[in-house]
């Protein structure tokens, strides 16, 4: 894991960034979870906040397991945190089969079945989701979680 | 670790899940959640007290076994959800589709009404 932290004067100021790579093996799900979490709560966010947020990024880091990677557990995935002020911007890069993102699309609701819920789930819990159309190699996912406002919470 | 432990209640065998349900750990929880629907087990109860995490993976496999009791017209029954738990049901929109309780006591107790 790498640290590094920028001053960029942007809407949000980026106070901190923050780098993972691990293998492709769902039993690592759980450090992420723990990790996104910890990132999470120094930000402010809420319980709420927080447990949505670490959702969104295993369901996204499941996927690429599952889809991109076929479920082969030795492959890279590369998580980029981004803590700004007001959000926390999380970039999912896989090297894996490019995935098309028209079918990725939220399922139905209605259409009671197991699998295809994970895509809802990060679209429902997340702010922003954008998938980069630029990359040649693999995927790009770009999460984003605004942290509820509260004037109290930083400079006090 | 997960741990899944199973006990019988009058009728009704509960199923007891302590730790994280994700795609790491759903694998187990169907194994013997599948188990149980494959003897055709007719009261099944899932006790999620202990689950403080469960992503779509498990929710997938507790939907499986939902499908799988219907068809031999069986049931399956929720309790003791977590708040973050509940709200992935809710954000699913699945927490109408299963019957959900707020404890063992609750969940029993609509066995015996119905």
């Amino acid at each position: 894991m790498t640290q590094s932290t920028n001053n960029k004067n942007a809407h949000g100021r980026l106070l901190e960034t923050v780098e993972f790579r691990l293998s492709s093996d769902p039993k690592l799900l759980k450090i992420v979870r723990a990790s996104v979490a910890h990132l999470c709560e120094l930000l402010g966010f809420t319980p709420e906040q927080r447990n949505q947020t670490t959702l969104a990024v295993d369901e996204a880091c499941a996927n690429i397991i599952k889809y991109a990677y076929d479920g082969k557990t030795d492959q890279p995935i590369e998580i980029t945190a981004r803590l700004h002020e007001d959000r926390l911007e999380v970039i999912l890069r896989d090297y894996g089969k490019k995935v098309d993102h028209a079918l990725l699309k939220s399922r139905d609701l209605d259409d009671v079945r197991p699998g295809g819920l994970g895509v809802h789930l990060i679209q429902s819990t997340m702010d922003s989701v954008s998938y980069d159309p630029a990359i040649t190699e693999g995927n790009q996912l770009t999460l984003a979680k605004y942290r509820r406002v509260n004037a109290q919470d930083r400079n006090a | 670790m997960l741990k899944i432990a199973t006990r019988n209640r009058e009728q009704a065998t509960i199923v007891a899940i302590s730790g994280d349900v994700d795609l790491y750990s759903s694998p187990q929880v169907r194994k013997a959640i599948i188990g149980l629907t494959e003897k055709k087990t007719p009261l099944i109860m899932v006790d999620l007290a202990e689950v403080d995490y469960m992503d779509s993976s498990g929710i997938a496999t507790l939907v499986e076994g939902l499908q799988q009791v219907g068809k031999y017209k069986g049931e399956l029954k929720l309790f003791g959800l977590t708040a973050a738990v509940r709200e992935v049901f809710e954000l699913s929109r699945l927490d109408k589709v299963f019957q959900i309780f707020e404890d063992e006591e609750a969940a029993a107790g609509s066995f015996a009404q119905g």
